[in-house]
Formats: C-alpha cells, sequence, structure tokens
C-alpha cells in the first residue's frame, strides 16, 4: 500500500503543519466540499492540529446526505412494486425516508440488494428476465460515468428490465449556491479530487473569478489535506484567487475525456432538489430522452408527493458550513446511527456521522 | 479444496425435507455420513444426549453459524462452527473437551456440498482435539434457509491457573492484539454476491485453544481478559470492555497489524479494518510485567507471527476508546453501528 503510505507520513505531516502555523496571520474559513474529506480530516485528527484561527466548514459533498427525502421515498415505493429488484450503495439503504427507510423494506419482504457497481445490476437484469431491476443510482460526478455505462451496455445488449432512479447531482452549482447565500462565510476550498479526476478543473476558473475565492483541488490523504490547506492558506495571506491543483497525481485540467462523453451521451442538466439546501437550478442529472426507457421515473409513472424534510434535522445548516453538528441539540441524543434524524448521520461520508464516530467532542456537552 | 475423505454413497444427490423427518432417510444419512466421520465412544452410543464426567470447573458456551456463502476462501462454515466454539471456550480460559453440533439444512443442499463441510469439521474437530459428543438434524423447505446454518455448543474445563475476568483490569495493563486484523471479514466480503472483488485474502479462521493453554500455562492470571473479535471487530470488544470496566483504552493505530492487501480492500470499500469481523484472532488485555516476555512467546506460535500490542488501560478517559491516529492526532474509537456497509464513491 505504498501510494497510501507515502501520505499518511508523520514526518511530512508535521513539516506541512509547522508552514501552517507559521504563515497562518489572520482568521480563515476554509470549506472541504467532499465528505470523504471530511472524514479523514476527523478520523485522522487534523482538526485539533490545525491553528485556532482556521475553521474547516464541512460541505455538501456527500451525495447520500444531499439525496432528497422524496427521493428516497420514490425508492421505496419502487422496492414495494412486485416483481422488482432495487439494487443501491450500501449507503443508501440506512436513510430515513419520510416514513421508512430501505433498510426497513427490505425487511419487509422488498428485494434490496447492496451492489458495489451499477453493472452487476444489468447482470442481474440479464439473470432475472421476469423482474424489474432497478439501480438507485445516487452520486456527484464520480459514480455519473459508471451509472451512464450501464445504461448504454443494457440498450446494446437488448436488456429492457433494468432501469435507474436518478438522483445525481453536480458540485459547481453547489459551490455556486453557497457562495452567494447571504450567510456565506467561505474563505477558500477545498475542491474534491474524485470529482475532478472526472470532470477536470475548467467549471472552477470562472468561479474563482467571480467569487475572489481560492479553490484548489485537493486529495484525501493527510498529507494531501494538509498541503491543499496550506495552499489556499498562501493564495488568502497573499489576497490571490486562483484555482490550483494538489492532487496532481490523478487531476489532470481536462478531467476524464471519455468518462464525460460517456455521461453527455446518457444524461442530461436538470435542476435539482438537495436535502436541506433547496432546489439549485442546473445542478443535477437525468436519463435524457434518448435512453428514456431506462428511466424508472418515466417507466414507473411515479408521482410520489413531495415531502417535508425532518424539521428537527439542521443538515441544511451543517452542510451550509453554518453549523457544526455538535451545535445541533440533537446530535448524539435523539440523532444517532442506529435512530438517525437525517442523512448526515448514516452517510459514510456524512459530517455528523464523522464527528459521532470520531472526533473526541461527542456531545455537546462533553470534552475529552 | 479436495475432499480429504471418500464420499460416502448416499441415495440421493441432493438433501431433501425427508432427510429431516426423523425416519429412514434421516437415519440413512447420519448412518453412513455423520455418526462413521465423527465416530468416538460417547457419540457411539447414539443416544439422545452424551453423559459424562467432568471434574473441576466448568465454562459452557454456544454459537450460531449462518455465514453467507457458505463456503469462502479460506474455509466453509463446517470448521467455523467448530473453531468458534472453540475459541470462545478457550476466551474463558477454558480447555475445550465436548461439543454438541445441529444442522439446519435448506433442501437442496448438495450431498457434495455437506459432505465436504463435514470433513471441514472432522479436521477441524482433530485439530482443537475435542470430540463432537451429540448433535440434530433438521431440514427446512427451499427459500427457508440460507443452504446451512450450524449450532453448536461446548463445554471445557477452566485451565487451573485462570482467571479470566474484566473485574481484573487495571490502569496501566497492555493490550495485546494476536495477530493481523479484519482478514476474515474481507476475506468474506470479496465472494459477496454484488461485490466479489479479485483477491488472494483468504479467511484465517483456527482454533485457538492450543495457543491460549500455552500462554495461561506461563503466566497464569497476569492475563486478565480474552475475547475473540469477532462480528463488530476489535472496536467493539475494546468499547464493551472500557464500558465495563469503567477505564479508558487507548490504541496506538500505527501498531495495530493489518495485512496489506486487506488494508486496501478497506480502504476501497470504505471500511474501517477495527470494526470488520475477525475469526482465529483474540485481544488480551495482561499485566504490563509480563507484556513482552508473553509477546515474544506468543510471536513463536502458529497463531501469533504477526502479533503486537497495541495500547493500553488508563484511567484518563473512563469508558471510552481512544486511538492516536498514525499522524499524531487522536480520534474516539466508537461501537459499530448496524453492519458496516460498502460506501458509494
Amino acid at each position: 500500500m505504498k501510494y497510501l503510505s507515502e501520505y499518511r507520513d508523520p514526518e511530512l505531516v508535521k513539516q506541512y503543519l509547522d508552514q501552517i502555523h507559521h504563515i497562518t496571520t489572520k482568521p480563515w474559513k476554509l470549506m472541504e466540499i467532499c465528505g470523504g474529506q471530511t472524514h479523514s480530516l476527523v478520523k485522522n485528527g487534523i482538526l485539533d492540529m490545525l491553528p485556532d484561527k482556521i475553521t474547516m466548514i464541512h460541505g455538501p459533498g456527500c451525495p447520500v446526505c444531499v439525496t432528497p427525502v422524496s427521493i428516497i421515498d420514490e425508492a421505496i415505493y419502487l422496492a414495494q412494486q412486485p416483481h422488482v429488484i432495487i439494487c443501491s450503495f450500501g449507503d443508501m439503504l440506512r436513510v430515513p425516508g419520510s416514513k421508512k427507510s430501505l433498510l426497513e423494506v427490505k425487511a419487509e419482504g422488498a428485494d434490496v440488494r447492496i451492489l458495489y457497481s451499477p453493472l452487476e445490476a444489468v447482470k442481474l437484469a440479464k439473470e432475472n428476465p421476469g423482474k424489474e431491476v432497478i439501480f438507485f443510482a445516487v452520486g456527484f460526478e464520480t459514480t455519473a460515468p459508471a451509472n451512464a455505462l450501464s445504461i448504454i451496455q443494457a440498450d446494446k445488449s437488448g436488456v429492457s428490465n433494468y432501469s435507474i432512479l436518478a438522483s445525481h447531482v453536480l458540485v459547481p452549482p453547489a459551490m455556486e449556491a453557497l457562495l452567494s447565500d447571504e450567510e456565506n462565510q467561505i474563505d477558500a476550498f477545498l475542491a474534491a479530487g474524485h470529482v475532478c479526476t472526472i470532470m477536470g478543473m475548467e467549471e472552477y476558473y470562472p468561479i474563482a473569478e467571480k467569487y475572489k475565492t481560492p479553490i484548489v483541488v485537493t486529495g484525501f490523504e493527510p498529507v494531501d489535506l494538509l498541503q491543499g490547506i496550506l495552499m489556499a492558506l498562501e493564495q488568502l495571506e497573499h489576497g490571490e484567487y486562483k484555482v490550483e491543483n494538489q492532487y496532481t497525481r490523478y487531476v489532470q485540467r481536462e478531467g476524464n475525456r471519455l468518462a464525460i462523453e460517456t455521461m453527455q451521451e446518457v444524461f442530461s442538466v436538470s435542476d435539482r432538489m438537495w436535502r436541506g439546501i433547496g432546489t439549485i437550478p442546473q445542478s443535477g442529472f437525468e436519463v435524457n430522452h434518448r435512453y428514456k426507457h431506462y428511466n424508472a421515473r418515466l417507466k414507473f409513472k411515479l408521482d410520489i408527493p413531495v415531502a417535508e424534510e425532518n424539521k428537527d434535522c439542521i443538515s441544511g445548516d451543517i452542510m451550509k458550513g453554518l453549523k457544526k453538528p455538535f451545535q445541533c441539540p440533537n446530535f448524539g441524543t435523539f440523532c444517532k446511527p442506529e435512530h438517525p434524524l437525517g442523512a448526515p448521520m448514516v452517510s459514510s461520508e456524512g459530517a455528523c456521522a464523522a464527528y459521532y464516530h470520531y472526533s473526541s467532542v461527542n456531545t455537546p456537552e462533553e470534552t475529552l | 479444496m479436495e475432499l480429504q475423505c471418500p464420499m460416502p454413497k448416499f441415495d440421493f444427490d441432493v438433501i431433501t425435507l425427508g432427510h429431516g423427518s426423523g425416519g429412514l432417510l434421516t437415519h440413512k444419512l447420519l448412518q453412513s455420513g455423520v455418526f462413521d466421520i465423527f465416530k468416538n465412544e460417547l457419540l457411539n452410543q447414539q443416544h439422545d444426549g452424551a453423559s459424562f464426567s467432568l471434574n473441576g470447573r466448568v465454562a459452557f458456551s454456544t454459537d450460531s453459524y449462518v455465514i453467507t456463502p457458505a463456503f469462502f476462501p479460506g474455509g466453509n462454515i463446517g470448521e467455523l462452527a467448530i473453531n468458534g466454539t472453540v475459541n470462545d471456550l478457550a476466551m474463558c480460559g477454558a480447555i475445550p473437551q465436548y461439543l454438541s453440533l445441529s444442522f439446519i439444512i435448506e433442501e437442496g443442499l448438495t450431498m457434495k456440498e455437506f459432505w465436504e463441510i463435514l470433513v471441514h469439521i472432522k479436521e477441524a474437530t482433530q485439530k482443537a482435539k475435542i470430540k463432537i459428543v451429540t448433535g440434530d438434524t433438521k431440514v427446512v423447505e427451499k427459500g427457508k434457509g440460507d443452504k446451512i446454518f450450524i449450532n453448536t455448543s461446548g463445554v471445557g474445563l477452566i485451565h487451573p491457573k485462570a482467571n479470566i475476568h474484566h473485574n481484573n483490569i487495571r490502569p496501566g495493563d497492555k493490550i495485546i492484539i494476536s495477530g493481523n486484523i479484519a482478514t476474515h471479514g474481507i476475506a468474506i466480503m470479496s465472494v459477496r454476491k454484488g461485490l466479489e472483488f479479485e483477491t488472494t485474502i483468504e479467511s484465517d479462521t483456527t482454533n485457538l485453544n492450543h495457543t491460549i493453554e500455552k500462554l495461561l500455562d506461563r503466566f497464569g492470571n497476569d492475563i486478565k481478559f480474552l475475547r475473540d473479535p469477532t462480528r463488530g471487530g476489535v472496536a467493539s470488544v475494546l468499547n464493551e470492555i472500557a464500558e465495563l470496566t469503567s477505564l479508558g483504552f487507548e490504541l496506538d493505530q500505527k501498531s495495530i497489524p493489518v495485512d496489506e492487501q486487506v488494508e486496501g480492500a478497506c480502504e476501497m470499500l470504505g471500511l474501517d479494518p477495527l470494526y470488520v469481523a475477525n475469526e482465529g484472532l483474540f485481544v488480551a488485555v495482561v499485566a504490563k510485567e509480563i507484556a513482552d516476555e508473553l509477546l515474544s512467546l506468543l510471536r513463536y506460535d502458529e497463531n501469533g507471527a504477526t502479533a503486537a500490542i497495541i495500547g493500553e488501560v488508563n484511567t484518563e478517559h473512563p469508558g471510552k476508546v481512544l486511538m492516536k491516529s498514525r499522524i499524531g492526532g487522536r480520534r474516539v474509537v466508537n461501537y459499530l453501528t448496524g453492519e458496516q456497509l460498502p460506501r458509494i464513491c
């Protein structure tokens, strides 16, 4: 595991931390976009090692967390239909819909399967010609190419009993929504390395320019994160706002052309509702007209009433960076991973789950 | 795996409901299969139960095995069912003696598969030096089970020098792990339907009773506590003890042994090795004076080549498990909630 251990080297970590402490003169608020980055920061104890002047705000980059209740209700409705197999990434199963979660309908007898790849779902559809196989296609630009590919494969091999329930969201529109929010406190972004591996960096230049905000494409290991933070701080301290790339071992400016073309073949950009944030224009993907037969919403004529979000869950404020998980009155008391009020407490990338599992600040009152 | 015992001739290729009826088919299955392969003086009585004498304090344990898939890299449900109960007894400080063995079989299990499971059970009993003295076989309709479920219960004599109890744990005691963590869980995950990935990782399921007996012979009650961190992994076991003792448990991440391939698979699937299930592995809390000596002895044992001291007990954070990360940060290690599910991206 050499490619990982290098980025977890305690000596390098110390060097970056020293530089960060040395360079920081003013209070700055940095948002890491991706939930994977949040977890790495908390799990490795990095938050406590940064200067007091630096505040890390945990961004909305957790696909499970931003999937609205209504779409989970759609998935649950589909799972309850006869002769349907619904397939999902594991994380989605515990997230509560307006009444129950997929894990609960599975226990009641629905055929819900955890898969690691949508291509497995196409295989499952081939093996079960008498069933309708639906893949719950959740995710950012990272999972969209494989989901698009599954439709292309199904189409090429004449598999007609396969469809997807798309809940794809896009990062740049969310960044713009956050920056234009009147309560915005973000001084700089650590952009999500995986998303940029697919999409490249082009979309970020106009954002950095328009909002005069530095954006550093950053990886997920401790050394990546600290280097990304240092690069952002250097810009802030010098009054600059550029797009920079820390994650050069994977991210190229133009992204992965093949992956982008695959997505463009199958998806069109659409407005999308984000849990806790609301509808952001042009911030999601929907299956396009050409492949409409693979759109579960059309195939099953879905018309699920829009359910209200749980009012006790402050996930919107958490994902906008306005509040920390432990500032929620329900954190660790009424809201725990075993009975969550919202998705950030159960998703493996959710900020609340990160604080609950790893942080030394386990409940609002308690500090170790 | 090649079958080591020749399979006897059965009338059927698959297990049918009739094999659990208690009638002729059950009789034939037991006579030509089970009784013959496990024969010993107690089982040979073929009575409703086994009768025997035991002198001294006794440990008694039971466990059910429902693993899916039943056949996995490095073993099958049969040896798991023996090793699991043998190890539970060993963790009580006992020397396992006799086991019961009960099958709940879903109709349609092939005789070949059943035989393979029996052969693995036999090998595991021989290796652990225990006897199967009573048992049961039931067959359920197709769809009412998952190939085969096994229950084993066992008794063992408490080692004369053993005094395993969480109340004996004191601040300053050292936490020892007998080998690489998370191997079994990842081996199973690699063959789960829908999650398959190519790997050479094999389950490390094995019996630990001889290793434990040797350690108890030498260190007696300086071994305060033993536990095999199966479901829920190392993190869950340590949380349980921290809560029971109201003492703090502090781990050092860089000293926790994990196989490189297993660590890579955990990264890929988004799992934390501390929460992944183990077999053939134990956690010991021991007096600090003997920790180094015990570790050197354990490292020469077939089940302890990569054993390590992974932390110690303190009074700083009662009831909590904390870990110093590889890079020097500190974090809480909490209980596992529900099942660890693979992540999304």
